[in-house]
């Protein structure tokens, strides 16, 4: 012990010590805390997010270029169903269907991942520390790197198919995008933890996925329902579901056509509303997902201290 | 100077579920029973490890040693309590976990360093270090799931050590691997504690713990029921095997102490008391050849003579006795069963002799200890330990640990002695 500490090293230790953080670890972490742990890992996110990539396409010839394929295979696909052979009049439904689309595929890849990550990343969550909100944020951010991937499929065709997007309404995609993260986030996290309890989330996430899929303005437009229910006083019950204003904001600034004439008569898409409108809309989906996230943080903090047993 | 690791008050409460429901179904139809036994896996535990101590952690198994280092390791929470742990942590509980088989070596390296809240600056800087300590050399690149146990577990260690960490938590990891990468990360160890950082051992080798550590902690049951150097927490560990009966305890003696081997269950009609015990008395040596020089030189006999006294007369008993290094690693351990002795009938007081008629070290000082355990049902009586009872002095003839008599042959032809 004595030659020990005639040692520079020892020394040069002791000095640090008051400098160093200090981790408490005790049976509540507030959300702040939390919160401030998922920014200290960081850079993990970035990593978690690059493995996700790397392995799903690792070993494949392709690699990215199948993500690019789903959404221009939807493309060919829905041109020659709905315009050649059911003889749908919308103009360039395959545009309107991919504006939907994209914004869908990332809502229910993040989410259907997220809930199974915590299980499938058993192995770390048992042996190693580190903030598990970070799994299903993860899933989160590979998401959005195949929704980006994708969105250059949507670019394209807009240049090919010459469709001049509403310029008044465009500032509002990247704000609709962050409260979309935003409220996929919040979701996954609270899904991620619940399924480590209750395995069936994430059977019961495959149905709500494929109702919540139709109770969105997606592959039908928004006026369809929007005129009937707005006769019955009931339109509000359309924004009950965050997605809805979400996509109306992708459709409005990038397809930006309102009605469409049919044998002479006028058919509604879209609603006229203003841009400031849709700014509000999306401003109060930040807010709740605001507010579902420290719910989610707090949900997740109460089921997190089991994870290693429960696994 | 703060501690390096303060436990306040920790307990953690577990559900031991009989049948696992995880379904919706299953909950629901299991609604009003509770298909679990609560239990407290840790009850008030608080101590505090101080700067560059290396603290072991020791306890039959289900004692609650693997759940503390795991509240430390901040991957289990307490219950209750807080622990306050300064500086940056490497948890040691499996080496490599976290590899994924289709990312190659060098992708593992930076993954598994952000696991442990490195940052790829740093990773860069020692990059060079890792993938030397894992001697993988040209296999970095190609996809974990190509490599050997072996070269997975280097890779582990060598990440974990090369974090720069202040505190190393380590759960029995070091006894994986082959030989000479054991050797590898004891030589790792040792110059942590060199370099003044901040070691929490658990194992179930008293080996390992008398070589390392330089306290230890007992846990039973969730509790801290001993504390001292690591050679007195050992004794107090056999203690609570020797009190403590049930299975548990029971698979731990056995697996920790070779020289309890012990044999099946020999006569059924001898009973076994749950209040029997035989205690170890004083243990002294003698030095038949050499009675006043204190010491042994190589080859000679050696006498270890036992005082014990039993609660009653006591049939079914084995011996087993222990010769543990200067470093604490065991040299020789038999008992009378493996020697195939008969078990011993036992008074309530009186004196055993071990006699061995050659001492076959060349060279250094050695402790003794000796226990009772029950032929009938397994059960430890008593352990005990005398630190550093004889000393072996070298003749010259030979250096190195063994003492070997080799003769030399030239051409067929024995060598003769000088005249």
């Amino acid at each position: 012990m004595d030659q020990a500490n005639s040692l520079p090293d020892k020394k040069m230790v002791a000095s640090r010590i008051e400098d160093l953080p200090i981790r408490v670890v005790s049976p509540k972490v507030g959300v702040f805390a939390r919160i401030q742990n998922i920014w200290t890992f960081r850079e993990l996110l970035v990593s978690m997010v690059r493995k996700e990539l790397r392995i799903k396409y690792k070993n494949s010839v392709l690699g990215f270029l199948w993500s690019l394929l789903n959404p221009a295979l939807y493309l060919v696909i829905y041109y020659i169903v709905f315009q050649k052979i059911l003889k749908n009049n919308m103009p360039l439904f395959a545009i309107f269907l991919l504006c939907g689309l994209l914004v869908w595929n990332f809502f229910s890849n993040a989410l259907s991942s997220a809930t199974t990550t915590i299980i499938n990343n058993a192995g770390i969550v048992k042996k190693v520390a580190f903030p598990r909100e970070i799994l299903a944020l993860a899933s989160v951010g590979a998401a959005l790197i195949f929704f980006l991937l994708q969105a250059c499929v949507l670019v394209l065709a807009l240049a090919i198919f010459q469709v001049i997007p509403a310029f008044g309404y465009l500032w509002l995609v990247p704000f609709a995008l962050l409260a979309l993260v935003l409220f996929a986030s919040s979701l996954a996290i609270a899904l991620s933890a619940i399924n480590v309890y209750l395995r069936d989330t994430q059977h019961l996430m495959e149905l709500v996925l494929l109702a919540w899929f139709w109770a969105t303005p997606i592959v039908y437009p928004f006026q369809e329902l929007g005129v009937r229910l707005a006769q019955k006083g009931l339109l509000f019950l359309y924004f009950f579901n965050p997605v809805t204003v979400i996509v109306l904001t992708f459709q409005r600034a990038l397809y930006a056509k309102l009605s469409y004439l049919n044998n002479g008569k006028a058919i509604p898409l879209l609603p006229g509303y203003s841009p400031g409108w849709f700014a509000l809309q999306l401003l109060i989906v930040v807010l709740v997902s605001a507010v579902l996230f420290i719910g989610a943080l707090m949900l997740f903090s109460r089921l997190e201290g089991n994870f290693a047993e429960e696994l | 100077m703060p501690a390096a690791i303060e436990i306040d008050d920790i307990s953690k409460h577990f559900r031991l579920y009989h049948e696992k429901y995880t379904s919706l179904k299953e909950r629901v139809i299991h609604l009003n029973k509770l298909p679990y036994d609560e239990f407290w896996a840790l009850k008030n535990v608080s101590f505090d490890v101080n700067w560059g101590e290396t603290v072991g952690l020791v306890g039959h198994n289900g004692s609650g040693k693997s759940t503390l280092l795991k509240c430390i390791a901040a991957i289990l929470k307490p219950t209750s309590g807080e622990i306050r742990v300064r500086g940056r942590v490497a948890a040691m509980l499996e080496l490599g976990a976290g590899f994924h088989p289709e990312l190659s070596g060098r992708e593992n390296i930076y993954l598994n360093a952000a696991l442990l809240g490195v940052s790829k600056k740093d990773v860069d800087l020692r990059f060079d270090d890792i993938v030397d300590f894992s001697e993988l050399g040209p296999f970095i690149d190609n996809q974990v799931r190509y490599y050997s146990s072996g070269m997975y577990t280097r890779l582990g260690f060598a990440v974990a050590v090369n974090v720069d960490p202040d505190i190393l938590l380590v759960d029995e990891v070091l006894a994986v691997g082959d030989e000479n990468f054991q050797r590898k990360c004891f030589d790792k160890v040792e110059e942590f504690q060199e370099e003044g950082r901040t070691i929490v051992f658990v194992s179930h080798s008293p080996d390992i713990v008398r070589r390392v550590c330089d306290r230890a902690y007992v846990l039973d049951h969730g509790k801290i029921v001993g504390e001292g150097t690591a050679p007195e927490a050992i004794s107090i560990l056999r203690e609570f095997q020797a009190r403590g009966s049930g299975l548990a305890s029971m698979i731990a003696s056995i697996s920790e102490d070779p020289a309890s081997h012990l044999a099946p269950v020999a006569a059924q009609e001898e009973i076994s008391l749950p209040n029997d015990r035989v205690m170890v008395g004083q243990i002294s040596v003698a030095f038949p050849a050499t009675a006043g020089a204190g010491h042994l030189t190589p080859g000679d006999p050696l006498a270890v003579k036992v005082s014990y006294s039993a609660t009653r007369p006591i049939s079914g008993v084995l011996v087993g006795i222990q010769l543990f290094d200067q470093k604490g690693d065991l040299v020789f351990g038999t008992d009378s069963d493996l020697l195939g002795l008969e078990p011993l009938d036992v008074d309530s007081e009186g004196e055993l002799e071990f006699s061995f008629p050659s001492v076959a070290v060349s060279d250094g000082l050695f402790s003794v200890a000796v226990g009772f355990t029950s032929a009938i049902d397994q059960r430890i009586y008593d352990w005990q330990n005398q630190e550093l009872a004889f000393k072996v002095i070298s003749n010259g003839k030979s250096s190195g640990y063994l003492k070997l008599e080799p003769r030399l042959i030239l051409n067929g032809e024995a060598v003769p002695f000088k005249s």
